[in-house]
Order: structure tokens, then sequence, then C-alpha cells
């Protein structure tokens, strides 16, 4: 008999060998080939260097991880990651005090960063009300996807709605402000909502999947080509800023600094767009959370777990997916006019059908129908990619002509496979009973449904 | 009308006249029919379900039984036939005319109401019309809680004192008061099917008999009229039917709910049923009181899957309608006596002309070179093939010739309607008949020529 | 009427591209119940492999006659194209078998955003143009309008393309109703499990699945490549979407459905813009497939699902 310490060395090389071999064939025409355009037609230049120093690094990762990681008799989920996500699967879902200390953090936040990175104050505001956008469109998508189970992949398109309905709206009818025209252009995204879902409901699984695909280009593309509703692919732009009361944040006479005494500083329209996605994130959690505790968010949850139960309990299934849908959309469209007015400009651009998947992403990452899970997973996604911008410091490795921008995508795309393999329940994956008789206990994620055709 | 009905109606006349499901039928299922492209699952079925009783219906795997359940519930549109719901006393046949008459799918009045079943869509049938079902693979919420199952339930009473989600969302009182009073009925019923300990626990955590009682005590949160339980005893030990004999006579006797139940279980169908329908091959072959369906040959014949005079033949078979059907009911069928011959009865019927079609013409003995052997043909049995050598049917091509009428004729007085046309005999003897030089003569063993 | 036959040939060339991705699809959806989003992404790959392939064989190597150079490009992009397809399955959907539903289509969606912007890093955003390889055609008749002449022109390009298309459908069908690899197949299509307790090796005959796909995704790389001329890294996504509306329509796992679901968007695709506004082809082949699975919620050959209760 070998020795069984040699055998583990000789498959670890053999495994790292092949997987190196992998990378070989796989990048001989994009690593070590590259095509450009050249006078007189296509060129193309080879870059043997990066392609060995791929395949060496695959090896010798891979070899490492072998020795060191995998084959170890102590199992991989033992690590700081695993650890970490029990420490997140006990938390109570959004309940008690974690709600408080969130929402106190939340409030604190523009404050903090204001007074202790007083350099980058904007930047680090302006990407927190990013992150608060998208936590806000994954409760909205939440609602159609971890309550009800639809599995929606167009949900970009009542983003749009909102967005351009808010834009028609405040461009066209002077009299209609920022949040006159929030609610009516989430009513119209609900209208939209219902439009769309009235047909395709009665779709199982993956086949409303595709449809509400189409459904989302099909608004993209009417959007690009409308020219003289739209505006075509230039998008509407004047869209106005939201004021406080009245009050523009603007410099001199009748501005917000001026009425209040303040100095006039462009950060206060950052803080004030802040709370303002803050308080529609919120009503947004508060809307989701009492629904979930009325007949109709039960309703959506039985409908996930078995369609045919419900019709038999007198449900009518028809209606209670097409609220949630409408619910959802309205989220999406309230969500889409904040995203006009922080903006001031829409295009077309902005609601490819990447922003649907990312969402989509944060929901599923997050563990479907949990509201904390949302907000972690919109932090790490939107929050990570968006810190990728700043990794300047690799182009003195890299050489000045390395643009981490670039692998901005990449490394996100990566990062969802990883994490989706490493724990595709999701990083929160329990569920809270909405009613409680005497104790309450979490539901393991074994037991909950998926919604349809799983 | 057709045999199976006619044979129906006058054994339930002579095993009780005047019986619930007759003058008090809260459920007529009539001349139900249901069709998937070719296969015919349910022909022509009609029976009534009493008001106040346990109805049962049984018949081996296949007979069509969920498919009946399903058309009752509304998950299929059956092919043809009208099944009729009854809130108000009686019969009402007036008004449940008008109704058919006037397209409408129910109609409400001061004495209860009455609805259109196969008009109306599977949730309104829960609904309005008030049946509740469980399904045969258990279909719960598996990852709600034990009482979100049984709040779910009272989704559409919930739904209205929420004034549609917008009462809820701001909290109204009048809503929380609905809400105390629908935990309230999960807890009554909770505690009636002993899983008031389990209350907070999710549903696909239950043992497997708790998730049965669990799906009864969420239909029953509806308020249903009628509760259709589909196989509810099945997989449970003895204990567990025991508990489940005694909850539905409890649900029957303090909630006044009719009860129509499919089951296999015949210590649990003879127990507690007042009615038994009996399904073989999508047709009724039995309708009565227990003792009646108890002793009917062609139910005994039906489950064990023989032709009935084979009973009496092979003690084996007989030992088996003991097992099945209870002692009684094996003497009843004279299997101890076998002078008693339901082949002689049915063809002194036949000479009284009782069959509907046309007897087909038979000739007085065998061509030369001999008859061919019927037992061939799927679905003839010697006893069968002797009936038939009986009316002077001898060959394959006498078979390949019958009409219709023929074969409704045949079906009837073989007393096993809707088969023959289901085996397709005149095909396969159509087959048989065209097929040169293949041996007409079969086992050989000579039975089919003897004749009775 | 010669536009229109004009059209129909165009249409048709345009289908069977679409109908040799939309086979991917539904064989990876047949078997393994998922929507393989990266799908369309392995088709780009094989178009950019196809494009460096031919630069080696003519600009470096040198040679000139084009069938041989055609026809070794093409089997060279099949094969690679295929690693790509058996690793994507290996790392990205193997680790969630029998995990829930959403999981792999989550991952799909992110080996696609990697797959675009690993090409995008590795061979830059700009488009990759190539002049025209193959030139003329059977011209089949003349006709007049009241525009002037029109000549109705089948391309030495389109018949190859559709020529292709044919033998591959025609191989394929063979290959899945008469080997004991196609039989494998569709064993664990009906059940995986049981399939695995009878000996049918599933985790090799999912690979080959997506082997399979990809070498046709790689075809219609290649196809687009010639017919097109001009490549980037985001021809993948519509191109998947169309084709996987296309395999829903034509009934999702039925591999005629994929070629004839693939050969009404294009011809849709064709029609809308030849007749009324190419800006809106799109939306007319989206909207064709939601009124198809609204009143044929199973494509049009799709196997009608009887709910069961």
């Amino acid at each position: 008999m070998a020795n069984p310490a040699n055998n583990r060395v000789a498959d670890s090389v053999r495994d790292a060998f092949i997987a190196a071999l992998l990378v070989a064939v796989l990048g001989f025409f994009f690593l070590a080939l590259r095509t450009d355009i050249a006078p007189g037609g296509l060129a193309l230049s080879t870059r043997w260097g990066l392609w060995f120093a791929s395949i060496a690094i695959v090896f010798g990762v891979r070899l490492a991880l072998n020795l060191l990681v995998f084959n170890r008799d102590t199992p991989v989920g033992s690590g700081a990651g695993a650890g970490l996500a029990r420490a997140a699967a006990r938390l109570p879902d959004m309940s008690g005090w974690v709600n408080w200390a969130m929402l106190a953090a939340a409030v604190a936040l523009p404050f903090f960063i204001m007074t202790f990175f007083p350099g980058q104050q904007r930047q680090y505001i302006d990407l927190s009300i990013l992150i608060l956008t998208y936590v806000m469109l994954g409760w909205g998508l939440n609602i159609v996807v971890g309550l009800a189970g639809l599995l929606d992949l167009g949900y970009v398109a009542f983003y749009a709605l909102g967005a351009y309905s808010f834009a028609l709206l405040s461009t066209h009818f002077e009299f209609i402000g920022f949040w006159t025209a929030l609610p009516l252009a989430g009513i119209l995204a609900a209208f939209w909502g219902v439009i769309l879902g009235f047909p395709v409901l009665r779709l199982r699984g993956d086949y409303l999947a595709i449809v509400t695909l189409a459904f989302g280009e099909i608004i993209r593309v009417v959007l690009l080509n409308w020219y003289e509703f739209t505006g075509g692919p230039n998008g509407i732009s004047g869209i106005p800023k939201p004021t406080f009361f009245g009050l523009e944040f603007a410099r001199g006479e009748g501005g917000f600094a001026d009425y209040f005494g303040i100095p006039f500083s462009t950060i206060h329209r950052f803080v004030y767009l802040y709370f303002i996605i803050l308080i529609l994130a919120v009503v947004t959690h508060l809307v989701t959370m009492r629904l979930r505790r009325l007949p109709i968010g039960r309703a959506w949850e039985a409908l996930r777990e078995d369609e045919i139960a419900c019709r038999s309990l007198g449900i009518n299934t028809t209606n209670t997916k097409l609220t949630a849908f409408a619910i959802g959309a309205m989220f999406g469209g309230f969500a889409g006019s904040f995203f006009a007015t922080r903006q001031g400009f829409v295009s077309p651009e902005s609601f490819t059908f990447i922003e649907s998947a990312i969402i989509l992403a944060i929901v599923v990452l997050g563990g479907l129908g949990s509201q904390v899970g949302v907000v972690i997973a919109s932090i790490i996604m939107i929050g990570g990619m968006e810190m990728l911008r700043n990794l300047g410091f690799l182009s003195q490795i890299f050489g000045p002509d390395f643009d981490p921008v670039q692998y901005r995508m990449l490394i996100f795309g990566l990062a969802m496979v990883l994490i989706m393999v490493w724990k595709p329940r999701g990083l929160i994956a329990s569920r809270e009973p909405s009613v409680i008789y005497k104790q309450k206990k979490r539901i393991g994620a074994d037991m909950v449904a998926q919604g349809e055709g799983h | 009308m057709s045999a199976q009905v006619v044979t129906a109606e006058t054994s339930a006349a002579t095993s009780a006249t005047g019986a619930t499901w007759h003058s008090d039928p809260i459920l007529s299922v009539e001349h139900l029919t249901m069709r998937f492209g070719g296969l015919i699952a349910i022909n022509d079925l009609s029976f009534n379900v009493g008001r106040g009783e346990i109805t049962a219906l049984i018949g081996p795997n296949g007979a069509g039984k969920t498919t009946v359940f399903n058309c009752v519930t509304g998950f299929y549109k059956p092919t043809e036939g009208r099944i009729v719901m009854r809130h108000g006393p009686g019969r009402q046949q007036e008004l449940v005319d008008q109704l058919t008459m006037s397209g409408a799918k129910w109609r409400t009045t001061p004495d209860g109401s009455v609805f259109l079943l196969e008009r109306m869509p599977d949730f309104e049938i829960a609904k309005h019309a008030r049946v509740a079902r469980t399904f045969q693979n258990i279909r719960l919420f598996g990852g709600m809680t034990v009482l979100e199952n049984l709040l779910v339930a009272q989704h559409n009473p919930l739904m209205l004192a929420s004034a549609f989600t917008v009462g809820g969302i701001l909290h109204l009182p009048g809503f929380r008061k609905a809400e105390a009073e629908a935990i309230d009925k999960a807890v009554y019923w909770l505690e009636r099917v002993r899983l008031i300990d389990r209350a907070d626990d999710p549903a696909a955590d239950l043992p497997y008999g708790d998730q049965r009682r669990l799906e009864i005590a969420r239909a029953m949160c509806t308020d249903p009229h009628l509760l259709c339980l589909d196989e509810p005893a099945a997989g449970l030990n003895p204990r567990e039917s025991a508990d489940l004999n005694a909850l539905l006579q409890f649900i029957r006797k303090e909630h006044r709910t009719s009860v129509l139940l499919i089951e296999h279980d015949m210590g649990v169908v003879m127990e507690i049923s007042d009615h038994i329908v009996v399904l073989d091959y999508g047709v009724k072959i039995s309708d009565g009181d227990a003792d009646f369906v108890r002793t009917d040959p062609s139910v005994i014949a039906a489950y064990l899957g023989v032709e009935e005079e084979e009973i009496e033949d092979k003690p084996e078979v007989a030992s088996l309608v003991v097992e099945a059907l209870g002692e009684e009911a094996a003497v009843e069928a004279g299997i101890e006596t076998p002078a008693v011959d339901v082949g002689e009865a049915v063809a002194a019927m036949a000479e009284t002309g009782s069959h509907p079609g046309a007897k087909p013409a038979g000739l007085d003995a065998p061509r030369a070179g001999g008859a061919d052997d019927l037992t061939r043909i799927k679905g003839i049995g010697p006893v069968n093939a002797g009936k038939l050598n009986g009316l002077g049917i001898w060959h394959f091509e006498q078979i390949a010739a019958w009409k219709d009428e023929e074969v409704a004729w045949v079906g009837s007085y073989l007393s096993f309607p809707g088969r023959i046309e289901r085996e397709d005999w005149v095909g396969q003897a159509r087959a048989l008949a065209a097929k040169p030089g293949a041996p007409r003569k079969g086992k050989g063993n000579g039975k089919a020529g003897e004749g009775r | 009427m010669e536009y229109f036959v004009q059209q129909l040939i165009n249409g048709l060339t345009l289908g069977s591209i679409y109908g040799l991705i939309a086979i991917g699809y539904t064989m990876v959806y047949g078997i393994i119940g998922m929507i393989n989003f990266a799908h369309g992404d392995i088709f780009m790959i094989g178009a950019f492999i196809a494009l460096a392939m031919f630069l080696i064989l003519t600009s470096v190597l040198g040679f000139a006659f084009l069938p041989v150079v055609l026809l070794i490009v093409l089997i060279v992009s099949m094969v690679f194209t295929s690693a790509w397809g058996w690793t994507v399955e290996r790392l990205a959907y193997r680790p969630l078998r029998g995990s829930f539903r959403l999981a792999p289509l989550i991952t799909a969606i992110g080996m696609s955003i990697l797959l675009q912007n690993f090409v995008r890093v590795s061979q830059g955003a700009r488009v990759k143009p190539l002049p025209p390889q193959i030139q003329g055609g059977v011209t089949l008749f003349e006709g007049n309008t009241e525009t002037g002449a029109i000549v109705v022109q089948l391309s030495y390009m389109q018949l190859i393309i559709i020529v292709t298309t044919v033998v591959l459908m025609a191989g394929f069908t063979l290959l899945i109703n008469k080997t004991a690899l196609g039989r494998a197949q569709r064993a664990c299509e009906q059940d995986r499990r049981m399939a695995a307790l009878l000996g049918v090796n599933v985790d090799r005959t999912i690979s080959l699945t997506f082997v399979m796909g990809a070498a046709l995704a790689a075809v219609a790389g290649l196809m687009f490549l010639l017919l097109y001329g001009v490549i980037d890294f985001y021809i993948g996504f519509l191109a998947g979407i169309k084709a996987f509306t296309a395999a829903v329509l034509g009934g999702i796992g039925s591999l005629p459905g994929a070629m004839l679901g693939g050969l009404l968007i294009g011809l849709i695709e064709v029609f809308w813009s030849g007749y009324f506004t190419v800006e809106y082809k799109d939306v007319a082949a989206f909207s064709i497939l939601a009124i198809v699975l609204i009143f044929l919620p199973s494509g049009l050959l799709g196997k009608p699902e009887v709910e069961k209760v």
C-alpha cells in the first residue's frame, strides 16, 4: 500500500495539472491571442506571457487549495465565512432591536460620513443613496419573487415606467412637483403591472420568467424608439429636483440654506435625497411586513407553497398573483421616480436587463423572502461593485494601462457565481412565521418552497 | 338512459327505499362524463350524496374516483353532465331546472342556494358552494406553520374583514377582532385534531398521520357544507384509522357537514359510511348502504378482478372475498352455496328483454372446424366465453360484426357495461379474425367450447 | 412577391442561426430544467474563437483555399467552444445540482456577465469587423416592382447556412433517437434518479448535453460571423434571449420545436423589419412569444402539461 499522504499529494498535483490544462485550452484564444482592428483589416497579436502566467497561477492556486483546504480533515464550512453566515442566520429578521439599530445606523450614516470623511462625503453619500435604492427595489421584487414565488425577470420595466412617468409628468406639467408625481408614478407602474400581469400570470414558472423578461425588453425598446414622447436614446433631461416643503436646494435667496440660516453647501441636497430614499425604503419595508401578516400576504406565501391547495381553499389565485405583481410594480415605480429626480435625467440605457438581473440577484443572494438579507446583499453587491472603482492602486502594479473599472463587472459576475455556489439558499435562508400561537420558531429553508415548477 | 343507471336505481330502491340521498341530496352528480383525449375516465355517472351523511366512493385503482372528486371540486371541467350542490333542504328540482336553463352559475334563495358546480371555477366552488377537499398526496403549505395553514383557509372572510387589505394596513379594530376570531377557530380545530402543541411548527415537520389530520382541519376551517376527502386513511396505522373515524363522526354530528370520501380501507368505509357508491372503469356498478354493497356480486367481482362466477369455482378467490369484504359478504355472495348462479339469473333477465340495444344474432352450433377460443380476447374469461356461446356466439367474426347496439346489449347482458367498449372487444375480434393461420383454438383446454 | 421571397430567404437564414442556439437551450432545459442563461455567451465565445482561428489560418499560416479553411475553423471552434460549455457546467451548475430552482438561474446570469466581461477585457470592447468571405450567389428570379427591378438572390452564404443547419439537425435527431447517448439523455430527462439507479452516468450525460449545445452554438457563432461580418462581446445577450424565446415558442424540451421556433422568430423579425419598422422587430418577436404562450402555454410542439391534482 502506498503512503496515503503521498497519494494525496499525487492526486492534488494531478488535479491541479488538469485545471491548468483546462485553462490553457480555454485561454488560448482569449489570453494568448488577441484580435484588434488594424489598418487593412484585423491583426492578430500574441500574449504568451499572459497565457503562461494564467496557467501557472491556476496550477499554483489549485494545488494550494487541494493541499491546504479541500483535502483537510476538517470540513471547509468551518471557516470564517461559514461562521459569518451562521451569525447572520441568527439575526432575527427585521424584528425587535435589530430593526431599530439598523434604522438608527441608517439615520446617523450621512452625519457620520460628513464628520469623518469630509473629503469624500459626496461620493459616500451618493453610494449610500444608490445602495438604498437597490434595497428598496430588492424589497419590492421580494414581494413578487420571495413571497408570491413568481419569477419576474423584467422588474426593471416598472422601475423604468416609474422613472419615465415622473420625468414626463414633471417636465410637461409645471405644477407637478416631486411629492405629487411620486404617488402618480407608483400608481401608473402598478396599473401597468396589472395590465401586463393579467394575461401572463397563468403561465407557470419559467414561462412566466421569459415572458416578463420579454416585457422588460419591449418596454425598453419602446422607450428607445418613441422619439416624440420619450426622447428616444437621448432620454429626458431637466427633471426638477425635489424641494423641501417648497424650498429649493439652491444658493442664495429663498433656498434651503438661506431659510434656515446655515451656510450653503451642495451636500445638503444629497443628504436630503438620502433621507427621501431612506423614508421610501422604510415605508416599503413597513408595508411589506404589515402585508405579510394580513390575509393577502399569507395568501401570497401559500401560493408559493402550493397553488392547487390555495384554489381548494377558495383563494382566487389570479387576483392574488395580480396584487403581488401590482404592489411589487408600485414600489418599483416609486424607486424609479426617485431615480429620475436624483439623476435629473432618464434614458433607456439605465433600464437594461442587467438591472433586472442585479435586483433579482440581490433578492436571491439575500435569501428569498428575507428583508434583512436584501439589505446585506445590496451592501455587498452594490457597495462592493462601487468599491472596485477605487482600486486605482492596482495600476501601480499592473502598469498605467490597467483600468480597474473594466474589471468591475467581471468580478461582479464571478462573485455572483461564487456566492451562489457557496450558499444556494441565500445568506439568510430561514422564514419567520407571520402569526404566533405560543412560541416563535424560525422555519428552516429546506421546508420553504420556492414557487412554481421547482 | 343507460343500463347501469337503471340497475343502480333499482338496486338502491331495493336496499333502502326513501333513503336520505334520494330525498335530501346535498350533492347530485348527474350523467357525469369525463374524457381525456380518447380515454373515457368517467362514463355517464350519476349518484347522490345525502345531506348530513357520510358517503363513500369506492372502487379498484383506476376506477375514476379521484377524477370524480376533481370534477366536483372544479379542478377538471367535466366533458358532460351536471353537478348540483344544494344548501337548502330537499331536491329543489324546480329551482335546479330553472337554474340550468338560465345559464347562471348559482341562485340564492331564502331556503339556501343552489349551485351548478360544473359551471364554476375551482376557487368559487370552495368559496361560494362551500365544498372543501383534501388531496390524495397531501398538499399542505409545508413552509408555513400549522396555525398559518389554518389561517390561509379562512382567507375569504378575513379578506372581507380587512376591507381587502386597506383596513388591515391601517390596523382597524374590526380586522383585529376578525383575526382573533380566526385564530380561535383555528385553535378549536387544532384541539380537535390534537395538534395544538404543534401550532407553531412548520407543517412539513409533522409526521404523516398528523399531516392528514391537519389537512382535514384546514378544510374544515373553510366552514364547508360538503367535505370531500381523498383517501384520508391512506398510510395510517390502525389506531390512527380509528381516530380518523371518530373525527369524521364528530364532523358529521357536531358540524352537520356532509362528507364524501374516497377510501380503500374497507374497515373505515364499512364502519362509518351511510351510503356507498362503487365505481369500476368509470361507471357505477353498485350504490346503496353498506350491507347492500357488501353483498353485491358485481362489487365482489370488480374488486377481485375476476368474473363473478369464478368466485364460486376457486377457493382462494373465495378467501380473498372474505378478507376484503368481511365474512358476512362472502356468505351472502353465495360462495359456500354455489347453487345460486348469477349467470343464469342474468340470462333470465336477457330473456325478458331488459337490456338496451339489440341482441346479436347467434348460430346454433359452431361452424365446421370448431369454435374459436373466445378467451383469446382480452377481457373475456372462460365464464363469459361460456355465456357468449350460450347466445350462439362461437367465432371471432361474429363479434367483429357487432354494431353499437349489439355491443351495448352484450355489455349489459354480461353485466360489464362500458368494459367491452373500453377493451375494444370488437376490434380485438376483428384482428383475431383477420389473422390467417393463427391458432384459433388457443390454450386448448376446451373450456370455451363447453358452454353452460 | 419577389420582395416577399427575398425576405423569406433572409428570414430562414437568420432563423437557422437562432434555431441552432435554441437547441442548446432546449436540450439543457429538457435534461436539468434550468434556463442556461450563459448559453448566448457561449455562442459569442464560439464566434470569437472562429474569428481568431480564421485569422491564424489566413494571415499567419497563409492558407488560401476557403472551403478547407472554413472546415478547420468550424471544427476547431466547435471543439474549443465545447470545452467552454463543459467548464461552465462543471463550475457553475454541477455544484448546484439538486439545489432549488433559482440558484442555478442566478449562477447562469452571473456566468453570462462573467463571460461577457472576460471577453471584453481580454479582447477589447470594440467591434471586430471581418470582410465578407463568401461572395456571390444564385439568382433565383428577377421581377419588376413600381420602384424598379428587383433580384431575388440566394447567396452562397445563405445556402451554406441553411444546408449546414439541415444537416446538423438531421444528425442530432438521429443522435438523440438512435444512440445510447441519446437514450441516456432521454432517460435523464424523464427521471434522473431512476436513470442513475439503472446505471446511466448522469453527470457525464448532462456534461455531454452542455458540450453538444456548445458545439452547435459554435456553429451558429461562425455563421453569424460570416453572415454579418461584425462581432463584439455583447452579441450573445440578444441572440441568446431570442434563441431562448425561440425554444419556448417551439415548446421547450422539444428539438424540432427549437428549430421551428428559431425559424419563426427569424421570419417574424425579418418580415417585420421588411414590411414595418426595423426598430420594433424585437417587440414583434417578443409579443408573438407572449401571445403564443398565453393561448398555447406549452409552446407549439411542446407536450401539454396536465395539471396533476
